[in-house]
């Protein structure tokens, strides 16, 4: 208690404290925020030291808004600029990340909700056409697990199509990420996203399975991933 | 910022990369005021941030093919206008040019002491974050105004994280000592 006031005391900067004015600007991640949430409340120099924090974002705010703003000069100086530039040449395509999140960014919301519904439809379809081919499978007799087929029970990871995988990403991954991790393994959304799984599927041909398991392993090494797991 | 925006300054830059104009238009009308804003507390001259905004966006306009969207558009957008307001700077070399500059920008307010007397704490507190030095002040703005994470303002001003918060912190301190010589007191540190 009081471990981070004695700090102030001292004049040397506690973490916590250091963490104050991104605080204050909302912009910490939420576990952050929950420990400087915590101590503001057990510290009451802490706190005085927030109510300072919050003046200083106030003004700075207040400070840079009466700044005023550029004239339409610098607008005609930039545009003359880029007419003097060389003809560009355009790009043959758009990378896949840009083609992804203009996709999204280009739908509107109420499309975007009647898409996510459907979605959840055809999984729900889907479920109960499952179900049905395994009622249909059941044989009629009793069974036990040493009965079953000898087959291994293994799933492989995609030999004959392009490797699969159901993976979640971290709460805090931003869009931003998202397409760049999707950009460096040539990776698309096929399916999702059910409970914040994705389905993704790697390039456009299949790989051999050591490959595909490579793949797989390296992607649940990704800061932003918390689950990766092999899907057909 | 929010995601659906940062995303679609993303397809704007994919846009601009394929030359397209109205793309450029667009990021320009949402960017260039924060950028102007930005480039204006650094060299503390409106003639030059405005020449700022300019080659910042024409540098985009060249340089948008290269966007890896490793960061938002908004933090390279700042990281461009940081490197451009340092060569301003430079290309000045001039020694007076701060000094002499925020003369030039300063309003018809009065200075720390006289805005005291009148109780207007807040008159104080404006006046001393534009007295502070230029490392502070772009730390202060970039943080308050701009709305950066540790790590963005990290990347923007190209130092490391942990310096990122102790530099804010002493900025902070710097400002209460400001404050503190004006006769504000509030009590921290």
């Amino acid at each position: 208690m009081m471990a981070t006031s004695k700090k102030i005391l001292e004049q040397e900067p506690g973490e916590i404290e250091m963490l104050l004015p991104w605080h204050a600007a909302g912009t910490l991640n939420a576990r952050d925020s929950r420990k400087v949430d915590e101590a503001l409340a057990r510290d009451p120099e802490l706190a005085r030291q927030y109510a300072t924090i919050r003046e200083e974002y106030a003004e700075t705010i207040h400070l840079n808004e009466s700044l005023g703003a550029p004239s339409a000069r610098a607008m005609q100086k930039l545009f003359a600029a880029i007419d003097a530039e060389p003809a560009r040449k355009p790009q043959a395509s758009l990378n896949f990340a840009t083609r992804f999140t203009g996709f999204f960014a280009g739908l509107s919301p109420r499309t975007l909700a009647w898409s996510a519904s459907l979605g959840a439809v055809l999984v729900l379809l889907q479920a109960g056409v499952i179900g049905a081919v395994l009622m249909n499978n059941r044989p009629a007799s009793f069974e036990t697990a040493s009965l079953s087929s000898n087959e291994p029970i293994t799933r492989e990871f995609g030999v004959a199509a392009p490797p699969r995988a159901l993976v979640r990403f971290a709460p805090d991954a931003r869009v931003a990420d998202i397409t760049a991790l999707l950009d460096k393994y040539q990776a698309s959304i096929v399916g999702g996203a059910k409970g914040g799984v994705f389905r993704l599927q790697f390039g456009n041909k299949a790989m051999t399975n050591d490959e595909a398991v490579d793949i797989l392993s390296r992607l649940q090494r990704e800061k932003i991933v918390s689950l990766a797991v092999a899907a057909q | 910022m929010s995601a659906t925006q940062a995303a679609s300054d993303e397809v704007l830059i994919a846009r601009i990369a394929q030359g397209d104009r109205l793309a450029m238009q667009v990021l320009y009308g949402r960017h260039h005021v924060r950028v102007f804003r930005f480039g204006l507390r650094l060299v503390r001259n409106e003639q030059v941030a405005e020449d700022l905004i300019s080659e910042v966006f024409l540098d985009v306009w060249r340089q948008a093919g290269k966007f890896e969207g490793r960061s938002a558009v908004s933090t390279w957008l700042l990281a461009i206008t940081r490197f451009k307001a340092l060569s301003a700077l430079r290309r000045r070399k001039d020694v007076e040019l701060d000094d002499e500059a925020a003369n030039a920008i300063e309003d018809s307010s009065d200075d720390p002491e006289v805005a005291v007397q009148k109780k207007d704490t807040s008159e104080a507190l404006r006046k001393c974050l534009t007295a502070l030095s230029a490392e502070h002040r772009e730390i202060v703005d970039l943080v308050y105004y701009h709305e950066k994470s540790v790590e963005e303002v990290a990347e923007i001003v190209g130092i490391p994280e942990n310096t990122v918060k102790t530099r804010l912190f002493y900025a902070r301190r710097k400002l209460a000592e400001l404050l503190k010589t004006a006769g504000v007191e509030r009590g921290w540190p």
